[in-house]
């Protein structure tokens, strides 16, 4: 499959420059080198800039409300277990409206690969401070500068048992879809949140912040992904350097692959027939 | 010595007396029996301690409401006494702890009440466990109306069974010990006997899961829910069926969770429901919106409870179908259902199955406390007159053949097919964006006309086959009591028990299928009506508002009940007599 193969006409919406670009473009380079199929693919997004992706994306989609990508991608991959399930939206959907969520979905340990696009900014609100803006963040609706410490989302990831827990940077795509190729291709949750510079309204956090200050834990020769106290350290360093990559990746039963109900055929693909009820009334007579 | 159609069976105690395992028991053994039952309790939210009564009506006709009056009142507690002596019938009965509660004779007297003091606690000593003194009391109970212990035994024995031959033993001795005793010390000259009558192949059970067995009948394999009282039940019996049935139950991090959970699921292509109370459904109340933008038949159930905020979590009303029916943001097409009996809610479940994915939007199903945990008797289901239909979903070989798929086609049924993820050629986006046929985000002035155009003929697709009100009584008679949901059970009960004459001047209407609103129906009966009486266990009269909303008429002349309780018989007997 081409990349191409996963790209509608659909004319973007993104600002020139947008870490959102790079992002979409390392999603669909990631499915057409794992050679899947649109038909196959269901990506979830939720609502904003990095969201409005949902019209470029050629498979089958599910655009929702602000917040919630992910429960309703957990109960697609309950009931196919067939498609390969992602998740795809910003800071604010992931760990403002919709934390709650993504708690659950990583102690749950579903099947599906969440992209964060994480540009520490309400883009398409015009510029408001995220969960992930750093503290003392001047915006509209913090002219003072945010009171709130960053959320850390790979701290949260690593501290709730994530199975797949890295970060990605929007200007080293070529890094990123290895990421989201080895996210897809992990069994259960895999979590990436994802650098993405926004050039309209974070004159902060840019590219060049983020080229002065990050390295790469995928290419340090010592660095144990399978090693959980190391991944925790590793997630607190913030500052002058900034590490990117796979922080960890453990192994746990997928959610829902146990179920007898799920064993052998998908949900959805087993016929809808009118059932037989006399043994489940038992317990009634 | 008297033969009795009826009774009226009140058990009270604190948590943890075992209140509700005492009603069920004495529940089945009157079922299995041939007998019909209706049951009601009342519970604080907590699980030690409070007061807590199980009410059973065991009847030899048809049963569907509760009596103000107990014929006969077991008290565990002191307290059981203080608060439910006015309920006791004249000549009634009380039999108590007498180690626990004190019965004046004077007060006992004063409505003849036959005051029966029994060692309650050292009969279920005896027996071998002091904890045992609901069952004592069933057999106590048995033993004044007459029956034996046969199917007595063998529901104690079945009840027990899952905790060993030795509480089984001991409970049966329990049973034993109360029945001796009140043979042995009582002469049958009060509240005997109850007529006998012939076994039958009913079963005992609450509209919550009669709701859920009609809903697994017509194909249900995704259920997600946070449990909610009173809607837990749904989840808890779908839970303990899940393996059997190949059902996918999932209690989730929240009802927001829930909700798109279900969504996702459905969209999907599962046959999916939920199932919570009305503050859970607030909370899910903008994936309403979502599940209609994007045309996702889902199946939501709402148990009402007191309200608003936490309200009194454990008691009935029907404070939510104008909520049910405005829910969310804007306009979008959506069904309202709202059963009034536990055969009712089997229907209802089954149907809504189809109508989710025939029509492709939500798909709400009202219910309230008073019918979901309230057990009835009826004739075992089944599944003969049920029909899985999936609407517009396309087969594979279908979509193969359209050029140029579009999930969001203008049709004018409004229903456009459905592909779901996974098929070849199927592509799309579910976007909750406006958007146009292919589900691309679209804000042009045309498209948004002709999507909401489209997403409201199918409503009206809807209404032309759409099941129409009820109608009990003289069709022809020019007053008409009108009412919605669980008031069903109590208002038949009692126009039952009117005379002839009075039966003849009145019809009743019940809206089952409320949204969308049977307009020309409800308009055309209360035209010809002289006289209307409007029934509600709410503040505010809501389906009244909803009947002016639709029809310009409005109704006067309302009975409302809004304190928790539902109505007594005796409430609605004497108001249709003066209606």
């Amino acid at each position: 499959m081409k990349h191409t193969d996963f790209e509608t006409t659909y004319k973007s919406t993104w600002c020139p420059g947008c870490g959102n670009h790079a992002i979409a473009l390392s999603m669909r380079q990631a499915l057409a080198e794992l050679n899947l199929k649109p038909d196959n693919v269901l990506i979830n997004y939720g609502i904003g800039c990095s969201s409005n992706g949902a019209n470029f994306s050629k498979s089958y989609v599910w655009h929702s409300l602000h917040g919630r990508p992910v429960p309703s991608a957990v109960g697609a991959k309950l009931a196919n277990q067939d498609l390969t399930v992602l998740a795809s939206s910003g800071d604010g959907d992931a760990y403002g409206e919709g934390l709650g969520h993504l708690i659950h979905a990583i102690r749950g340990n579903a099947d599906i690969t969440y992209i964060v696009q994480d540009n520490k900014v309400y883009g398409l609100t015009t510029g408001q401070a995220a969960p992930t803006s750093n503290k003392g963040y001047k915006a509209k609706s913090t002219p003072e500068g945010i009171i709130e410490k960053a959320v850390n989302p790979i701290g949260l990831a690593l501290a709730n048992g994530c199975t797949f827990v890295a970060r990605g940077f929007a200007g080293d795509a070529s890094h990123l879809k290895s990421l989201i190729m080895a996210g897809i291709q992990h069994k259960g949750f895999a979590f990436i949140d994802v650098f993405q510079p926004c050039v309209t309204f974070n004159k902060v956090n840019t590219f060049k912040f983020y080229y002065d200050r990050l390295y790469n834990l995928d290419k340090k020769k010592d660095y144990n992904n399978k090693d959980l106290q190391t991944a925790l350290k590793q997630s607190q360093v913030w500052g002058n350097k900034i590490p990117y990559g796979i922080f960890y990746q453990g192994k746990r039963d997928v959610y829902g692959v146990n179920l007898p109900q799920l064993k052998g055929q998908a949900l959805v693909k087993k016929p809808v027939k009118v059932r037989d009820i006399n043994n489940l009334m038992k317990v009634f007579a | 010595m008297k033969t009795r159609n009826n009774l009226s069976w009140k058990i009270g105690g604190e948590a943890g007396f075992g209140i509700k395992s005492a009603g069920m028991m004495f529940g089945k053994i009157f079922m299995k029996a041939g007998y019909e039952i209706f049951d009601y309790t009342e519970y604080p939210s907590l699980i030690r301690g409070g007061h807590n009564t199980f009410h059973l009506i065991v009847d030899t006709e048809p049963v569907n409401s509760i009596t103000y009056h107990v014929d006969v009142l077991v008290a565990l507690n002191q307290e059981s006494i203080d608060k439910h002596f006015d309920e006791v019938a004249h000549g009634g009965v009380i039999i108590y702890d007498n180690a626990k509660a004190k019965l004046s004779p004077a007060k006992a007297k004063s409505k003849k009440i036959n005051a029966l003091g029994l060692p309650l606690g050292h009969l279920a000593e005896q027996a071998g466990n002091k904890l045992m003194r609901n069952v004592v009391s069933i057999g106590a109970t048995l033993a004044l109306v007459d029956q034996n212990l046969v199917i007595a035994n063998r529901v104690v024995k079945s009840n027990f069974a899952g905790k060993g031959q030795k509480v089984v033993d001991q409970n049966i001795k329990a049973l034993k010990l109360g029945f001796d005793y009140v043979k042995k010390d009582y002469k049958k000259d009060f509240i005997c006997c109850l007529k006998t009558i012939k076994a039958n192949d009913n079963i005992l059970i609450s509209a919550n899961e009669s709701l859920a067995l009609g809903a697994l009948a017509a194909g249900l394999n995704f259920y997600v829910a946070y449990p909610m009282t009173p809607s837990s039940s749904i989840l808890h019996f779908l839970a303990s069926v899940a393996v059997k049935t190949g059902t996918v139950v999932k209690h989730a991090e929240d009802e927001i969770g829930v909700i798109n959970m279900a969504l996702g699921a459905a969209n999907a292509g599962a046959r999916a429901m939920v199932g919570t109370s009305g503050g859970g459904i607030a909370l899910m109340t903008e994936s309403l919106g979502l599940a209609a933008l994007t045309e996702t038949g889902v199946v939501m159930v709402n148990v009402q409870r007191v309200g608003p905020a936490t309200g009194m979590p454990t008691w009935t009303e029907q404070g939510d179908l104008q909520f049910m029916i405005h829910a969310a943001p804007a306009d979008f097409p959506r069904i309202v259902i709202a059963p009034g009996d536990a055969q009712e809610a089997y229907n209802v479940g089954a149907h809504a199955m189809n109508l989710a994915e025939m029509y492709q939007t939500p798909v709400i199903i009202i219910s309230d406390k008073l019918i979901a945990e309230g057990n009835t008797t009826v004739p075992k289901f089944s599944t003969k007159n049920i029909k899985i239909n999936r609407g517009k979903l396309l087969k594979q070989a279908q979509l193969s053949k359209i050029k140029d798929y579009r999930r969001y086609k203008l049709s004018a049924d409004g229903i456009s097919p459905r592909s779901i993820p996974g098929m070849k050629g199927g592509l799309y986006i579910a976007n909750s964006d406006e958007h146009d046929g292919y589900g691309f985000s679209n804000e042009d002035s045309k498209n948004r006309i002709d999507q909401v155009h489209k997403r409201q003929a199918k409503l009206d697709t809807f209404a032309k086959t759409m099941p129409q009100p009820e109608i009990y009584g003289n069709p022809k008679a020019k007053k008409t009591v009108i009412f919605w949901g669980s008031n069903k059970g109590v208002l038949l009960d009692a126009y039952r028990r009117l005379d002839k004459k009075q039966q003849q001047k009145i019809k009743i209407m019940q809206i089952k299928y409320i949204w969308p609103f049977p307009t020309k129906f409800v308009s055309n009966v209360l035209k010809n009506s002289k006289n209307v009486l409007l029934i509600e266990n709410n503040s505010n009269g809501q389906l009244g508002n909803l009947i002016a909303q639709e029809t310009g008429i409005m109704i006067k002349n309302k009975f409302l009940k809004y304190d928790g309780r539902p109505f007594y018989r005796e409430e609605i007997i004497q108001k249709l007599k003066q209606f």
